[in-house]
C-alpha cells in the first residue's frame, strides 16, 4: 500500500533522513522505531508532504506521492496524528472534527462518523463545544486522533500518541491503536514505548541517525536486537544488526 | 461632553477604523505579514471612483461596487503574482516585497492619472445630512455605522458557521496542520486576501466621501490608522482588530474635545504617545487571541 524507497529529506543543510526504504501492506500495523532524533517524525512528514523537497520515491496505491502538498496526500487517504497533538485550540472541539472531515467530507455520512467518534471517545462528546486548548493532554491526544479518523484514512500515521499521557491512558491509546487495525485500518505508527508498540506490531523498522537499522518482525526485533539499545540510544547490544 | 453628536461621531469613526483594521489583521492572522501595501488597495478603489465616473456613463452606486470590487482584485492580484513566489522564502522577502507593491501601485497612480488629487462623484447621499436623535449630522456617518453592523456581523456568520471561516481560523492558528486536513494553502490565503481588499475597498467609499477627491499618497494615513488601531486592539485576534479601531476612534474624538485649542495640530502627536504606552504596556493588545506566530511554510 505504502512503499518508501531511497528517502531523503533534510531542514535546510542538515540532512535527517539518508535513504529510507520501508513498506506498509494493506491491513498491517507498522511500528517505526529509534531514539530521539533518529528521523521518525522526519519520515512522517516527509511521508505526508510537510517536509518538502525530498529526494526519493513514495508511492501511495500504485501512485508517486513524494513531494506533493500535504493537502492533496491526505486528499489520497493517508492522514497524519501529529507529534505534540496539534490540536487546534481556538477551535471548539466540533471545529476541530469538522475539519479533519474536510477533505472527504459527506453530509450523508457526517453525523454517523461523528456518534461513532463518540463512542471512541466519549470524552469528545461531552467537551464538543469547548475550545480545544481548554482539553487536558490527553484528551487532546484522543481529539488528535479522532480528527485524523474523520477523515476516512487508508493508511493512518501516528506520531507518539502516548506521549506525556498517565498508565491507564496509555493503556488506552494502545488499545485503540490496535483495535484500529483489527477493524481493518492500515497503521504506521512510531513510538518511544518500543515494548507496548512491538506487542501490537505486525512489523517494525528501527531507525539510527536517519538510516533503517532492522526490519523484521517484533520477535526477530526482540531476538536480534538490544531493545534498551534502539530505545535509549546506548551501544548496539548484541552485535551490529544488518538490514 | 458625552452627548448623542460625541457619540454618533465616535461610532462612525470607530466603524470605519474598525473595518480599516480588520481587512490588515484578516492577512495578518494567515501570513503574519503587515501588507504595506493596504492602504494602496484604498487608492486604487478611488481610482476606480474617478476612472469610472469620468469615462462611464454608470449609475453611481455601481460605479462604487464596481470600484470596491476593484480592490478585492487588485489585492488578490497581489497575492497570486507577488507574494506567492516569496511566501516560503522568508517574512521579510514578503515585507519588502509588500513595499515594493505599495510604491509600484503609487507609482502607476501617478504615471498613468497624475501627481495631482482628482475629484471624484459620489452619490449625493454622501454629502446630505440627516437629524437622528436630535442631532443633525452627514448622512455618510449613519451608512458607516449601518455598513459597519452589516459587515461585521456577515464577517462573523462567515468565520464562525461555515467551513471555509473554520478552516481560516485554523489556518491562523496552525498554518501547516491545517493543510494535513487537507485545506488548500492557496485557498485560506487568497480569501484572506480578498476580504482584505473588499474591506479596504468599503472604507474607501467613506474615506473618499469625506473629501471627494482620490490622490497617488491617499493610502498612507488610512494604513497608519489600520495599524496603530492593531497595536491597540491586539494583532492576533479579529475581535482585537475591531476592538482597536473602536478605541482608537474614541481616543481621536475625545482628544478633539479634550485638547485645548492651542495643540490640537498636535493631536496626531498624543495619539502616538497614546500608541506608545501600549506597546510599553500592553503589547500584546487589549485583546489577547490566540493566534501563534507559526509561519507559513
Ligand atoms: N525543524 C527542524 N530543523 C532542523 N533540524 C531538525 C528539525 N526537526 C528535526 N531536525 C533534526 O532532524 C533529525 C531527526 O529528527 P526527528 O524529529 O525526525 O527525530 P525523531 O526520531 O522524531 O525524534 P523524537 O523521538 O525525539 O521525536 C534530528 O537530528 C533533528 O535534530
Ligand atoms: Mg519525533
Amino acid at each position: 500500500m505504502l512503499s518508501v524507497k531511497d528517502l531523503h529529506a533534510s531542514y535546510g543543510s542538515i540532512k535527517a533522513l539518508h535513504g529510507i526504504d520501508l513498506e506498509v501492506n494493506e491491513g498491517e500495523l507498522v511500528a517505526l522505531l529509534g531514539t530521539n532524533g533518529a528521523g521518525k517524525s522526519t519520515t512522517l512528514k516527509a511521508i505526508s508532504g510537510v517536509l518538502r523537497p525530498v529526494v526519493g520515491s513514495v508511492r501511495f496505491a500504485d501512485e508517486e506521492i513524494a513531494n506533493k502538498k500535504p493537502e492533496a496526500i491526505v486528499k489520497k487517504g493517508i492522514s497524519l496524528v501529529p507529534e505534540g497533538r496539534e490540536i487546534f485550540t481556538s477551535l471548539t472541539v466540533a471545529e476541530n472534527l469538522r475539519l479533519g472531515a474536510f477533505s472527504s467530507y459527506q453530509r450523508s455520512r457526517y453525523q454517523k462518523d461523528l456518534e461513532e467518534m463518540f463512542a471512541l471517545f466519549p470524552i469528545l462528546e461531552e467537551r464538543l463545544n469547548q475550545p480545544g486548548g481548554q482539553l487536558s493532554g490527553g484528551e487532546q491526544q484522543q481529539l488528535a486522533i479522532a480528527r485524523a479518523l474523520m477523515s476516512h484514512p487508508k493508511l493512518i500515521m501516528l506520531d507518539e500518541p502516548s506521549l506525556g499521557l498517565s498508565p491507564a491512558l496509555v493503556d488506552q491509546i494502545f488499545e485503540l491503536v490496535s483495535a484500529l487495525r483489527d477493524r481493518g485500518s492500515t497503521v504506521l505508527l512510531v513510538e518511544q514505548n518500543a515494548e507496548r508498540a512491538l506487542k501490537i506490531a505486525d512489523r517494525a523498522y528501527v531507525l539510527k541517525n536517519g538510516r533503517i537499522k532492522f526490519s523484521g518482525s517484533p520477535q526477530q526485533l526482540e531476538s536480534e536486537l538490544d531493545l534498551a539499545s534502539v530505545y535509549f540510544g546506548g551501544e548496539e547490544g548484541k552485535g551490529e544488526v544488518t538490514v | 461632553m458625552i452627548d448623542a453628536e460625541f457619540l454618533i461621531n465616535t461610532l462612525s469613526l470607530g466603524s470605519l477604523y474598525a473595518l480599516l483594521a480588520l481587512g490588515l489583521v484578516f492577512v495578518y492572522g494567515i501570513l503574519k505579514l503587515v501588507n504595506f501595501a493596504y492602504g494602496e488597495y484604498i487608492m486604487v478603489a478611488g481610482y476606480g471612483l474617478f476612472l469610472l465616473g469620468s469615462y462611464t456613463a454608470l449609475p453611481l452606486w455601481v460605479i462604487m461596487i464596481l470600484s470596491v470590487l476593484l480592490a478585492a482584485a487588485v489585492s488578490y492580484l497581489t497575492e497570486i503574482v507577488a507574494f506567492r513566489p516569496v511566501r516560503t522564502k522568508s517574512l521579510t522577502a514578503m515585507l519588502i516585497t509588500s513595499f515594493a507593491i505599495s510604491v509600484l501601485l503609487q507609482n502607476a497612480a501617478l504615471l498613468f492619472v497624475s501627481p495631482r488629487s482628482r475629484a471624484v462623484r459620489l452619490p449625493a447621499a454622501f454629502s446630505q445630512s440627516i437629524t437622528v436623535l436630535g442631532v443633525t449630522t452627514p448622512l455618510r456617518n449613519v451608512l458607516t455605522i449601518v455598513t459597519a453592523i452589516v459587515l461585521l456581523a456577515g464577517l462573523t456568520v462567515l468565520m464562525k458557521y461555515t467551513v471555509l471561516g473554520i478552516a481560516m481560523r485554523a489556518a491562523a492558528d496552525k498554518f501547516t496542520t491545517t493543510r494535513l486536513m487537507g485545506v488548500p494553502a492557496n485557498l485560506v490565503i487568497s480569501v484572506a486576501f480578498i476580504i482584505s481588499g473588499f474591506l479596504a475597498g468599503v472604507v474607501a467609499m467613506f474615506w473618499i466621501g469625506r473629501s471627494s477627491s482620490v490622490d497617488p499618497l491617499i493610502g498612507f494615513a488610512p494604513l497608519l490608522i489600520a495599524f496603530i488601531a492593531t497595536v491597540i486592539g491586539g494583532m492576533h485576534s479579529l475581535a482585537g482588530a475591531v476592538a482597536g479601531g473602536f478605541v482608537y476612534g474614541l481616543l481621536f474624538n475625545m482628544l478633539s474635545i479634550l485638547l485645548p485649542a492651542s495643540v490640537i495640530s498636535y493631536r496626531d502627536a498624543f495619539m502616538f504617545v497614546i500608541v506608545i504606552l501600549f506597546l510599553l504596556l500592553r503589547p500584546e493588545g487589549l485583546i489577547k487571541g490566540s493566534y501563534t506566530e507559526e509561519r507559513v511554510g
